[in-house]
């Protein structure tokens, strides 16, 4: 995947070198200064997610939501979903372990869900860039959505 | 000089908190440095190209293109064109920030930023087929085709929600950047 990413980017700059020398370092600085911009508050949401995910190993988390069925499994697995923040590559794999070590699919999508779309680690960066109140709202409506995520899911899994 | 100090204080806090907390335990200070460079040896390999991207679309997409297809004209074609491009993305949701303020600087509906922004979050194809294979495709559609209506929903909501004023603040800022 990252080599088709990769591949685009370098076909696209190219072709943007030959048409036009100074637009592409414009471009290129326009990218850097973005980057450079996220960049503080992106390294403190890297160690902030090291420190929680020191906390809640996959065995902390299959105790929260393993064992315990119903709706508070649920509200505890979308709410450490809300706080983690695990690239995708990583959390399927986790979450296929966590099915198999015994927790339950509403859980597990309220899980994955809220991963997905809630960011508390993120706020800061995602107030900077638009605007509380938006990411408040934002947030919130992503976290009760994921509950009729879960909801669904666990409907259909039980049609097997 | 002064203002990279500012900008990486709470940084530089941290670590040292964190350095000095490994005297009581260095088992966890070592973990969460473990962990953090993970992500970011994961942050360096797929972060530059979109980056890149969001430059040259800054230089060559004119403002009046990008409005004509996703803006506030644009109807449900400019909709499903903010999802796709979302749905297309590699990286983690905080690169889409970034990307949504260029498209706010080039005219792009504030619902199709939004729509945009969902699709990145959640409906991400590239991560689609690991799902399957590790979830099932009963988990993994099931999940896409629920979440389609809801980023949609979402974006709507917050759309009417949110007032003027503060949208005209968001694509000012957006606009400087």
């Amino acid at each position: 995947m990252n080599s088709i990413l990769y591949g685009v980017t370098a076909v696209l700059l190219l072709i943007s070198w030959m048409r036009d020398r100074e637009r592409t370092v414009k471009a290129l600085m326009k990218a850097w200064k973005a980057f450079e911009n996220i960049l503080p508050q992106i390294l403190i949401v890297l160690l902030l997610v090291g420190v929680l995910l020191t906390m809640l190993d996959a065995e902390t988390i299959v105790m929260i939501i393993g064992d315990s069925s119903g709706v508070f499994g649920v509200i505890a697995a979308a709410v450490v979903g809300s706080i983690t923040l695990i690239p995708g590559f990583v959390a399927f794999p986790t979450a296929s372990l966590l099915l198999s070590a015994g927790a339950g699919y509403m859980q597990i999508a309220a899980f994955i869900s809220t991963l997905m779309m809630v960011g508390i680690v993120t706020f800061p960066v995602e107030r900077a860039y638009f605007s509380r109140s938006l990411t408040l709202y934002r947030n919130a409506f992503a976290f009760l959505f994921s509950f009729l995520v879960a909801f669904v899911i666990a409907w259909v899994e039980a049609q097997s | 000089m002064r203002a990279l100090i500012h900008k990486y204080s709470v940084l530089v806090f941290l670590l040292a908190v964190l350095v000095g907390y490994s005297l009581f335990d260095q088992v966890f200070t070592s973990s969460v440095i473990d962990l953090a460079l993970v992500q970011l040896k994961e942050l360096l390999l797929v972060v530059p190209p979109v980056f890149i991207l969001l430059g040259l679309l800054d230089v060559w997409v004119p403002k009046a293109t990008l409005s004509r297809w996703m803006g506030t004209g644009s109807g449900m074609t400019g909709g499903l064109l903010a999802f796709l491009v979302g749905s297309a993305a590699a990286g983690p949701l905080y690169g889409a920030f970034p990307v949504a303020s260029v498209f706010m600087k080039k005219g792009v509906s504030f619902t199709n930023v939004l729509i945009f922004i969902g699709a990145w979050s959640t409906t991400k194809l590239p991560m689609l087929l690991f799902e399957i294979s590790s979830l099932g495709p009963r988990f993994a559609l099931t999940r896409l085709l629920i979440d389609i209506p809801g980023i949609i929903i979402i974006a709507v909501l917050l759309n009417r929600i949110i007032p003027e004023a503060e949208k005209v603040d968001m694509y000012q800022r957006a606009e400087k950047r």
